[in-house]
């Protein structure tokens, strides 16, 4: 299952972001930020300690059950009252989350996380980017590995010189995304793909933003 | 017209080549001075192009005052900087200005460099920009379209013989020479026994290799490449070596070694010409080069 990965903001971040608002109302999400431990009933009610110990009123806080599905405004209306009494929501979702509950809601939205990437949990408590859907999808060249995404560079050709063990040159914890490429294609007998030439990308498979209307 | 450099490639000369490093700011007098002593010695002058993705002057502007101060200068371009449409806008201005020399690389990633948070570009990949400039050279741009005027260069490409794995690099080696290099420079190569495979394999294609030689300082520097340097390994005897010379005296000892390494490339053959990188000490390259005897 594909799930939106986030990151707690630095306090330092959150405490500029909360300056002048008093009064907060706090958002969860039960599901992707549950799963990363970001945004669970957990990290809320931490969340609501925090912002006490800063001096915040906190009106109220709920974990949403999908914070960016449109049901969501159930929930919202059944806090409404303490949702009211805040100045602001800080909000402890994805950024669909936010930008859900901020077009349903006339308050100020303060995330409290920040949005890295859409991943996949490949082992406990591991998360890796897999696809930055790009629009041109090349997967059928490179046995199914994304270099626009796992190669730090999104290099289509083949590695760059900084390829160093197996490990990409930016940190020796992430796979060269090439050296992958490479083991796939050559397990599965299919190196000449790697070997044809590539011309340059088309970046603007959909250009940003992406807006879908299917006719008929 | 070839480029002084080509010629000297084509005609099968040893060539050589060092390294020109744009300043942190805008007083030129060091470059020019490294300039002034190297550019008669050397056939060509590579000028970096924000190298280790560190901000400087622009690799442009530090080739066009080696082409006016009477040397030859090959450009440097990274695909991490600008995308495909300034790239080629550079080429152009770099061909109409006399400078006909070009070195196309990747880049290093910007999150290695002094501006961390920069975005990296990488609309094209290092190969591209090989077949970027071919295309450039037939009087077309990458869309297709008529240029009012076309270029032509002398164009190369880096490859890391000790690269680990080294398969995929050679794959990557092979399709830059297939995008049209002409040159190819190497990382800096140490162990002249891997480097002699490599060039076999290298022989196959019609290009010219330069042996990159990167003159040792110390023995802490050498294990720091060793630790640090992607695709880079000093052997332990170089670095033993280092470690025994006199105190004051370990530069010496790496001129020494450089120039032992140059000497047994040019009497074995082993490839067209020497890349010397002597990172921060270019007024060493004559004395790298003389005890190679190169002068
Ligand atoms: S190429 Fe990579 S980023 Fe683009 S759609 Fe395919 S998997 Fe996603
Ligand atoms: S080391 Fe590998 S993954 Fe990292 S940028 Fe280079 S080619 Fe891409």
């Amino acid at each position: 299952m594909i799930r939106s990965i986030t990151r707690k903001k630095p306090d330092e971040e959150l405490d500029r972001l909360l300056e002048n608002q008093d009064r907060v109302f706090i958002f969860g999400c039960g599901t992707c930020t549950t799963l990363t431990n970001t945004g669970g009933a957990e990290q809320v009610q931490a969340m609501q300690e925090y912002l006490a110990s800063k001096g915040k009123l906190v009106t109220g806080s709920t974990v949403l059950p999908v914070a960016c599905d449109n049901l969501t405004h159930e929930g919202l209306r059944a806090f409404s009252g303490q949702i009211n009494q805040a100045s602001a929501l800080v909000i402890m979702s994805c950024a669909f989350g936010v930008q859900n509950i901020a077009s349903q809601l006339q308050k100020m939205v303060i995330p409290a996380l920040d949005t890295l990437f859409i991943g996949k949990e490949t082992g406990v408590g591991q998360f890796n980017e897999v696809c930055t859907q790009c629009g041109t999808c090349v997967l059928g060249e490179t046995g199914g590995i994304c270099p626009v995404t796992a190669c730090h560079k999104g290099l289509i050709n083949g590695p760059c010189g900084g390829t160093n063990n197996g490990k990409c040159e930016i940190d020796k914890n992430k796979d060269c995304a090439w050296t992958l490429i490479y083991n796939r294609l050559a397990e599965i007998g299919q190196l000449d793909l790697m070997k044809r030439f590539q011309p340059p990308r088309n970046h603007q498979g959909e250009p940003s933003p992406g807006k879908i209307l299917l006719e008929g | 017209m070839a480029s002084k450099f080509k010629q000297a490639l084509d005609q099968g000369k040893f060539v050589v080549t060092s390294e020109v490093a744009p300043p942190k700011g805008v007083n030129l007098e060091k470059m020019a001075h490294h300039i002034e002593l190297l550019k008669d010695k050397v056939d060509a002058m590579n000028v970096t192009d924000h190298q280790s993705s560190v901000m400087r002057f622009p690799s442009l502007g530090a080739a066009l005052m080696v082409k006016e101060m009477g040397g030859e200068p090959i450009l440097q371009m990274t695909c991490r900087d600008r995308n495909r449409l300034a790239l080629q806008a550079d080429l152009l201005f770099a061909h109409q200005r006399g400078i006909n020399n070009v070195l196309c690389l990747t880049g290093d990633s910007v999150v290695l460099g002094d501006h961390k948070t920069a975005k990296g570009v990488f609309d094209l990949d290092s190969s591209q920009l090989v077949a970027a400039v071919r295309k450039l050279e037939k009087g077309k741009d990458m869309a297709g379209n008529e240029l009012d005027g076309a270029v032509s260069f002398c164009a190369g490409a880096i490859v890391t013989p000790e690269a680990n794995p080294i398969q995929p690099q050679l794959i990557k080696f092979e399709k830059k020479i297939e995008a049209g290099a002409e040159f190819i420079q190497t990382q800096a190569v140490y162990d002249l026994e891997n480097f002699k495979n490599f060039m076999e394999y290298a022989r196959q294609f019609p290009v010219k290799v330069l042996a990159g030689i990167i003159l040792l300082t110390s023995a802490p520097m050498a294990r720091f490449m060793n630790k640090n340097v992607a695709g880079v390994t000093v052997p332990q005897e170089f670095i033993d070596e280092m470690a025994s010379a006199p105190k004051g005296g370990a530069i010496k000892k790496g001129i020494e070694i450089a120039g032992r390494q140059i000497k047994q490339i040019v009497e074995e053959n082993i490839c067209d010409g020497v890349h010397i990188m002597a990172i921060g000490k270019e007024e060493l390259v004559p004395d790298i080069m003389a005890a190679g005897g190169l002068l």
